[in-house]
């Protein structure tokens, strides 16, 4: 047992803490966010140039070989600074998918872009009435010889309007909701047949809608087994979620930093208003949380690798519950024990509660979670 | 980072979970899994076979029984111990005066107390609480006045639990009422035989006798039984009420009550439909799993950094235990009693050699009595309340 970070992820740790500190001060991130496509450019180069793009891939495509702690490293510093690249999107998600359901060819043609930093993606699955299930897939995909015809209609892709390719999940056999019989594609976002809108998130990301109409899709484009992509995307994006969960750590922890110091400077009643109980207990509670959110955000880090996928999934349920709740309790008092100024756009602790709101609602929020690990079965055997 | 068990701590968990399986008398087992609290001959009993063992004070110096287990290993063997379930070895002893005892006392003092402490063959309590000193502690009045070889005590404890069965209790007296309220403060070694001590019993709401008063009328305590220096009594007091919340988050004890309660939510019934099947039920129960879950993943995030801190300075990160620990503990006694259902209200007053049948399944009749009962843990060892302030300060600098 080893909480401790290595030599080598504590260096990792050090550069993009040093990268955040020099370049993504919150009046950098407002200003990246108003730039064509809602993020730095100059950054995007600066994270391939650090290996970040890189990270989780393997040597032989060009990657470092990095693991869930790495990525969560990365992640909460990503947290604390609200950045709006789209790292999840194309590197956990897109890359995630490729690393874990591609083909060597594909790996060897696409994996090496991801890290140069010239391919971006994005992952296609939300659907009018999946909510959370990943095995809800009206979109079809049609057999056409070789290759595959795709309709549907994608929702919330979250950096589906910059994003180069798309991964989409598409339905090949079986009924709406059943779990066989879904394939995996990534489409060119400029094919034939392909509309995307894009529109701002809450939290000051970029999302899109993405209608496929009649949109093929070759051969080799076909990730993996065309009826059985479910557990890649199941594995995927339960990796994903650890990822998430360390930047909600890392944006409660800079919420949780920036209440204490407002507490300790601002002056009512000709005192800090700091020296009141009732504002240390609920600091205190604060602390309490994203303390709690952050074992679970460890758990789910060591959890993610978990080779069975029952164990795995119950432990990023119970993850993902935990940050949730965490993530609103913290987010909802920072923002009391500011005040109004707590309410402003041109304040810090605002958006750092927007967008742990917001990772609530991706991939199933604590209710979904709850329920799924209810489900299965709980954490703890009878 | 690895948050895994190694393979040497995973062979060590199988050895003591084994141990546990055979040593462990099957009728404290029963008592323990249905919620009765085991009695004085049943702890004793347990501490002896630990004792044999060499595994009743693990967390002591080699030198004076310990086992020089990693912070690791010892949480694995609490962990393990809880979920037996096995009753822990009184706490008033091991974990309170014990290191107490062997960091500040004298070789006379280590010698005289410490082997039969980790052999229950002395019953410790405490005597902290006063009537007028709660969570203001430092404010107690107990006096000892120095008379040649003596001090002679005079005040009223309360709260002291299981001091029915007491040869010793530690105390905390006042011998310097002329400075500071934490600067005048003694610990005190009494024994309980001592002419003047009255013991008091106090009826809980769960109707059990754990706590009493202790009044102290003139009561002579040879001035070999102060331990460490006069007036320095209140370090010593912080330094055991830190050694007190490393262990309180009491994880083990939640597992093996979740277990329970999942076990009984498959027994008990709606018509033809198990409880465990009612989702609304089940999630509560999956709730709860998710925060002891966290807090196991705290603990041992504690324990790791254990290592690493200097001896005698508790975490303040521990607090984090205490809070979270009795609130959880406390949400399992809830879970225990929703599954009862009505068989909750029948009152059985726990009387020892009862053997009348209860009313209801036999699992019932503890849930009620225990949930109420278990309302103390957010109160003894630093209330939440006070542990909050620890943090604020400690940790967040206020």
């Amino acid at each position: 047992m080893d909480f401790d970070l290595s030599e080598e992820q504590r260096l990792l740790k050090d550069s993009v803490d040093r990268l955040m500190a020099d370049r993504y001060g919150f009046e950098n991130r407002q200003r990246y966010a108003k730039e064509p496509e809602g993020w730095s450019r100059d950054l995007w180069s600066a994270y391939a140039e650090l290996g970040l793009l890189a990270l989780p891939f393997d040597e032989a495509h060009g990657g470092f070989g990095g693991g869930p702690v790495e990525t969560m490293t990365i992640m909460e510093a990503f947290g604390r600074s609200l950045t709006l690249e789209p790292y999840l999107a194309t590197v956990i998600l897109g890359g995630g998918l490729l690393k874990q359901g591609g083909s060597e060819e594909q790996k060897a043609t696409y994996l090496p872009q991801i890290a140069s930093g010239d391919l971006r993606l994005a992952f296609g699955h939300t659907e009018r009435q999946s909510r959370y299930d990943l095995f809800h897939v009206g979109t079809s995909a049609q057999r056409d010889g070789g290759s595959f015809i795709l309709n549907g209609q994608k929702s919330v892709v979250l950096h589906g309007d910059s994003a180069d390719k798309i991964l989409v999940t598409a339905r090949v056999a079986g009924s709406r909701r059943d779990r066989d019989g879904i394939g995996l594609f990534l489409v060119d976002a400029n094919a034939p047949g392909v509309s995307r809108r894009g529109y701002p998130t809450q939290d000051g990301q970029r999302a899109a809608e993405v209608t496929l109409e009649s949109v093929r899709v070759d051969s080799g484009n076909v990730i993996g087994n065309p009826e059985g992509a479910l557990p890649v995307v199941e594995k995927v994006t339960d990796i994903a979620i650890a990822a998430l969960a360390a930047e909600a750590i890392g944006a409660m922890d800079e919420m949780l930093k920036l209440t204490v110091d407002y507490l300790k400077t601002r002056k009512q009643f000709n005192t800090t208003i700091g020296s009141f109980q009732v504002l240390q207990h609920r600091s205190s509670e604060m602390f309490i949380a994203l303390e709690q959110g952050r074992s679970m955000a460890m758990f789910a880090a060591m959890m993610a690798q978990e080779q069975n996928p029952e164990e795995r999934r119950k432990a990023i349920s119970a993850a993902k519950v935990q940050i949730g709740r965490s993530g609103r309790f913290v987010g909802q008092q920072a923002v009391q024990l500011h005040g109004g100024v707590g309410m402003t756009m041109e304040y810090k602790v605002g958006h750092l509660f927007k967008r742990v709101t917001m990772i609530d609602t991706l991939f199933g929020d604590a209710d979904h979670h709850l329920s799924n690990l209810a489900e299965a079965g709980g954490l703890m055997a009878a | 980072m690895d948050l895994r068990f190694t393979d040497e701590e995973l062979a060590f968990r199988d050895e003591v979970r084994e141990f546990f399986r055979t040593a462990l008398p099957d009728s404290i087992r029963r008592k323990m899994i249905e919620g009765h609290h085991p009695s004085k001959d049943d702890l004793v009993t347990w501490s002896r076979i630990l004792n044999t063992k060499g595994w009743a004070v693990p967390h002591w110096p080699v030198e004076w029984g310990g086992t020089g287990w990693s912070p690791v290993k010892q949480y694995i063997f609490r962990d393990e111990l809880q979920q037996a379930p096995a009753p822990e070895p009184l706490a008033f002893g091991v974990s309170m005066v014990g290191p107490v005892i062997y960091t500040f006392g004298n070789e006379d003092q280590k010698r005289r107390f410490l082997p039969r402490i980790a052999n229950l063959d002395d019953w410790w309590c405490q005597g902290f609480s006063e009537p007028g000193a709660g969570s203001d502690l430092a404010s107690l009045k107990t006096t000892a006045k120095r008379d040649g070889e003596y001090y002679i005590v005079n005040g009223q404890k309360t709260w002291t639990t299981l001091a029915q069965h007491a040869d010793w209790i530690f105390c905390l007296v006042r011998t310097d009422s002329t400075v500071k309220k934490q600067e005048g403060i003694s610990f005190l070694l009494i024994d309980m035989k001592t002419s003047g001590i009255t013991v008091r019993p106090i009826q809980t709401i769960d109707g059990g006798h754990e706590v009493n008063e202790v009044f102290f009328d003139d009561v002579r305590v040879p001035v070999e039984n102060l331990v460490g220096q006069e007036n320095k009594g209140w370090d010593y007091a912080k330094f055991l009420l830190g050694n007190e919340r490393v262990g309180i988050a009491r994880i083990g004890i939640s597992k093996a009550r979740l277990k329970r309660v999942r076990e009984l939510a498959s027994l008990e019934r709606i018509g033809d439909v198990p409880l465990i099947d009612i989702p609304r039920f089940r999630e509560k129960l999956a709730a709860v799993e998710v925060e002891l879950k966290a807090l196991e993943m705290t603990q041992l995030r504690v324990v790791a950094a254990e290592s690493r801190r200097e001896k005698g300075k508790p975490d303040p990160a521990s607090s984090i235990l205490k809070i979270k620990g009795s609130e959880i503990q406390q949400a399992t006694t809830e879970l225990l009693m929703e599954v009862v259902g009505p068989f909750a209200m029948p009152y059985h007053p726990e009387e020892e050699g009862r053997n009348e049948p209860t009313d209801g399944p036999d699992w019932a009749s503890t849930a009620a009595p225990t949930y109420f009962n278990w309302r103390k843990i957010s109160i003894y060892g630093g209330s939440n309340e006070i542990q909050k302030n620890i943090i604020a300060k400690a940790i967040l600098g206020f």
